[in-house]
């Protein structure tokens, strides 16, 4: 099967690895770079001003990432659409055992280990919840998806994940499944009024979901929207983060100058508060300059998406790039105040290897879906 | 195929909205992250300053309380104490319960640990047990291992090295209350006290001083990370009173097992030299909280030890008050010195008897015979021709019920009746209460401050209050020579004659305290007994022979007696109520010639005004 496949493509274009590799775009990798450059940096000053032990560990593990992400890249789409159920499948089942088995932190159940480190499977189930539902609608003819009962299986592909989610509990990572999720329906064609139907059903249910929230996650919504009501206690991160950025103004405190990183008012600085602390040290400036660059990786993958020619990996290439932008959009928004906290790091970054190793996950599916954007990839129901 | 494109346009579309509504979201984010950074910063720059840099506050130690001779009344000792930093802790109930296997902690002291836990951080320390001995603070360092977080420190405490001695004028410090801590910050530190009563109260601010503050860097769990700028505060300063310990300590003595209060004044200037009251309590107890128990105890007694029964006992001054009568009456020309009253025994006006206390009658009598005998119908006649609000003028202008610039906190201006009051209860005033007022019963209530007042008014004829306050950090405060205070007005003649009745009344014979004459030779003690019934005596009572003291404790007289010495160029004035003691002549003149015996013993250096020959020549 697999050699069949090889033929084929070799059959279309120059298909070698060299023509692969040839076909990466190495702009794209460079602006990665880049982004975990500045997580290098971020790293170094949330340290004091030195490598150990965040910054040095980060840049391992990104050059790790990167041959990952390449090597994925080179994978064919097609292979990659086949095992997009399968993958699919672990992901649930992963969900399920972090419930049943895993590890206990901040008052939810959502890390698993695995070789010494400790993983989140919602992080994985968000890209596999992508191919999943980009291979469903990838059969889709235009026909097929203005029949209503066609999309009920993939809103179920959807609410099962975020179920699961739900019960961690991980509300944030929750919501961003669903997000994702309705990107990829809007991507495929369905009717916005249908998707804004189901929205409005999912605003219909969220007083009553939030009868069955943890206190923890009330308190982070009641926090949010009135943080100084508890400055020592869930507000206190809101508040310093906010300190800690204003203090910064329009040019900054300078590299490594920032006193309320360095002075640990600041909490996760390393992790979920990383942007804060390059704000403080590089002001208004450097603040909006690594917006702009989040913003050029995230429009390039939407120009993955419109350049590929098969639904499946513009599909794929959407749904990835809302992801990233969920990353940066929640955790910028929620070091700004502008909504509750919630452990999401900053893409490349953050310190954090499971997070790291699943953003260039994502990232190699984002590049093969390039690599790939000619192939032809028939959605084989036409013919029927 | 045009299926196909139909689809790719659709998402062509659709994924330019998407990217678009991505743009629009990362540019709120851009405009959030201004509003924050530019247009707020100014704020948050404040605050994060104030973030990094923390203040602390150090206490200084409390100023001392001093007698007028530099003797310490109240001083500090150190006070060592155990302390719990629950961050040091593994696990704070763990070490909580090795620390009560050999320091046992109370369940109220367990309790308020707990509660203090909760409320403060982790790394403030927490007092566990102050006043360790030897012994605990050995037991603690020996198990050290096994109190992880537990550490000795030694800080300062209260104390009172009289004791009970001067505890009513001294006063105690007890723990600040949430409402003391909100006014000065100082007071949320560990081992701070506030001064609750008597001097202590009085002096508070001067004692406490100002707490100095350390600037430090901190980090976001409060750890120092250096030392910024260091601001000294102010010492609590000390405060020398008018009070001589030494003889305070006699006076306390001579009133020994009693219920009783006196006051020692230096009538030219109204400094208070002694202000005993027994039985009394240790101030020291109030340091640390003291027990329901004892509290309960000390409350139920009917001797009341936490009054400070010289300032804030008020008692119907009886014969004492007569002075002041008489001269109301002279002033108001009801009377002249030398005007005679005839007293058979009684006084009868409108339907009603009042008896004299001698039964048989004084015959006529003068002021000073009156004053000599204590006739108490010829003051029923002076008090009723003067009218009752001339005597409560009079009565003011001594210091009797009007508010005294005393600085003592509690002292109670005891009270005078005029007819005003009397209307303002909607009642007439009758002219039967004035006459009962003439013997200082009646509404009358004074206090044994107020009545050595008025002897020391009557005594040097200038308006001195009485005041505990001799200096502040070593400044004297106005108020310490006699020009400081005013005359009084009232014409020495009229003066000089009540004085003379008060001379008789103990250095003559017949005199009510002949028992109080001064054994100094070239001395003279001139006085004035009292006693006061604490119920009313029937007729049927005094037919059948009644004698006061065969009534139980709490139903007899109060005795009382005022004095001031030397006769002559007066000096000292003292005043004391004995509870339930009984007669004035028998219980309270001979502890007033003892105090005043010590007084003019004790001090005879000081004294100024040389003895005059004319007291000598009427030996």
């Amino acid at each position: 099967m697999a050699l069949m496949e090889r033929r084929l493509i070799r059959a279309e274009i120059d298909f070698g690895i060299a023509g692969k590799l040839w076909r990466i775009s190495w702009l794209y990798v460079v602006l990665l770079c880049l982004l975990a450059g500045v997580g290098y940096a971020a790293l170094y000053t949330a340290a004091g001003g030195q490598a150990e032990p965040f910054a040095s560990k980060h840049i391992i593990r990104f050059g790790f990432g990167l041959v990952l992400m390449v090597g994925i890249a080179l994978i064919d789409i097609r292979l990659i659409a086949k095992l997009s159920w399968l993958t699919y499948a672990a992901g649930v089942v992963l969900l399920t055992l972090v419930l049943r088995m895993g590890h206990v932190g901040k008052g939810a159940q959502r890390w698993i280990e695995l070789g010494g480190t400790l993983w989140q499977p919602s992080e994985f189930m968000k890209i596999v919840l992508v191919l999943a539902l980009a291979h469903w609608f990838h059969r889709a003819s235009w026909e097929r998806m203005g029949n209503p009962l066609f999309l009920i299986p993939p809103i179920l592909t959807v609410l099962l994940p975020v179920g699961l989610i739900l019960k961690e509990p991980n509300l944030g990572t929750a919501v961003i499944c669903a997000v994702i999720g309705g990107a990829v329906f809007l991507g495929a064609g369905v009717r916005w009024w249908k998707v804004a139907l189901v929205v409005a059903a999912i605003g219909i249910a969220a007083p009553i979901a939030y009868d069955h929230l943890h206190d923890y996650q009330r308190a982070r919504i009641m926090t949010f929207m009135d943080p100084e009501s508890d400055p020592l206690g869930a507000g206190y991160n809101i508040i310093q983060s906010r300190i800690a950025l204003g203090s910064g103004g329009m040019w900054g405190k300078g590299f490594l100058q920032g006193t309320q990183g360095h002075l640990n008012f600041l909490p996760e600085k390393q992790t979920d508060f990383i942007f804060t602390m390059l704000a403080e040290e590089f002001g208004f400036v450097g603040g909006i300059g690594l917006i702009g660059l989040l913003a050029v990786i995230i429009i390039g993958g939407m120009l993955i998406a419109l350049r590929c020619r098969h639904q499946y990996g513009r599909l794929v290439a959407l749904g990835l790039s809302m992801n990233f932008f969920m990353y940066v959009f929640v955790n910028i928004a929620m070091v700004t105040g502008s909504i509750p906290v919630g452990g999401v790091p900053l893409p490349l970054v953050s310190h954090g290897g499971s997070a790291m190793i699943m953003v260039m996950i994502g990232m190699g599916l984002l590049m093969s879906v390039h690599v790939h954007r000619d192939v032809e990839f028939p959605d084989g129901r036409e013919d029927l | 195929m045009k299926r196909e494109s139909k689809r790719t346009g659709v998402f062509t579309r659709r994924a330019l909205l998407i990217a678009g509504g991505q743009l629009a979201a990362l540019g709120y984010l851009g405009a959030r992250l201004y509003q924050v950074q530019v247009e707020e910063g100014a704020r948050y720059s404040t605050l994060a300053e104030a973030n990094r840099i923390s203040t602390r506050l150090i206490a200084p130690p409390r100023g001392r309380l001093l007698d007028r001779f530099g003797t310490v009344i109240a001083g500090n000792r150190q006070n060592w104490r155990a302390l719990l930093i629950a961050e040091q802790a593994d696990d704070v109930g763990v070490t909580l319960d090795a620390f009560a296997r050999y320091i046992p902690l109370a369940d109220h002291e367990r309790a308020r640990i707990d509660r203090e836990l909760r409320r403060r951080r982790r790394y403030i320390p927490i007092i566990l047990r102050e006043f360790l001995t030897w012994e605990d603070m050995a037991r603690i360092e020996v198990n050290a291992p096994e109190l992880p977080g537990v550490m000795v420190d030694v800080g300062t405490t209260r104390q009172y090295p009289l004791g009970p001695q001067l505890a009513h004028v001294v006063g105690y410090v007890a723990p600040p209350n949430e409402a003391d801590a909100a006014e000065d910050t100082m007071l949320a530190l560990p081992g701070m006290r506030v001064g609750r009563a008597g001097m202590e109260r009085t002096h508070d601010a001067i004692l406490r001083g100002r707490a100095g503050a350390v600037q430090l860097e901190v980090n976001a769990v409060g750890r120092v990370i250096r030392e910024l700028d260091r601001q000294e505060g102010t010492q609590g300063r000390d405060v020398t009173l008018t009070i001589d310990a030494a003889l305070q300590t006699q006076v306390l003595g001579r009133l020994g097992e009693e219920s009783a209060s006196a006051v020692v004044m230096d009538a030219r200037n109204g400094e208070v030299l002694a202000m005993a009251t027994t039985p009394s309590f240790d101030p020291s107890l109030f340091n640390s909280g003291i027990s329901q128990a004892q509290w309960v105890e000390w409350t139920n007694n009917r001797r009341a030890p936490l009054i400070n029964k010289a300032a804030s006992g008020l008692y119907a001054p009886g014969s004492t008050y007569k002075m002041v009568v008489a001269l109301a009456g002279l002033e108001a020309k009801a009377i002249t010195v030398n005007d005679r009253v005839n007293c058979p025994g009684y006084l009868d006006y409108g339907d009603r008897r009042y008896h004299c206390w001698s039964k048989g009658g004084h015959g006529m009598m003068d002021l000073r015979g009156a004053l000599k005998n204590s006739c108490d119908v010829y003051f029923y006649e002076v008090a009723r021709r003067t009218g009752i609000d001339k005597m409560a003028a009079m009565s003011n202008r001594f210091g009797l019920g009007t508010k005294l610039a005393v600085d003592l906190p509690g002292t109670r201006q005891g009270f005078v009746p005029t007819r005003a009051w009397r209307a303002g209860q909607g009642k007439a005033w009758n002219i039967g209460d004035t006459i009962v007022c003439g013997i200082g019963q009646g509404y009358l209530q004074l206090s044994p401050l107020a009545l050595a007042t008025m002897t020391a008014r009557l005594a040097t004829g200038r308006a001195v209050d009485p005041h505990v306050t001799r200096a502040i950090a070593g400044a004297a405060v106005p108020g310490g020579r006699p020009e400081d205070w005013p005359s009084m007005g009232v014409p020495e003649r009229q003066l000089a004659a009540v004085r003379e009745g008060m001379w008789a009344v103990v250095n003559e014979q017949g005199g009510t305290a002949p028992i109080a004459k001064l054994e100094i030779p070239g001395v003279q003690m001139a006085g004035k007994t009292g006693s006061v019934q604490v119920r009313n005596v029937t007729r049927e009572q005094r037919e059948k022979g009644y004698k006061s003291e065969n009534l139980p404790w709490e139903l007899r007289p109060h005795a009382l007696f005022v004095a001031f010495a030397p006769y002559d160029a007066p000096r000292y004035a003292v005043a004391l109520v004995v509870e339930h003691g009984n007669a004035g002549s028998a219980a309270a003149a001979p502890i007033g010639r003892d105090i005043m015996t010590d007084v003019l013993t004790r001090d005879p250096a000081h004294r100024v005004e040389p003895l005059s020959p004319r007291v000598a020549g009427r030996n």
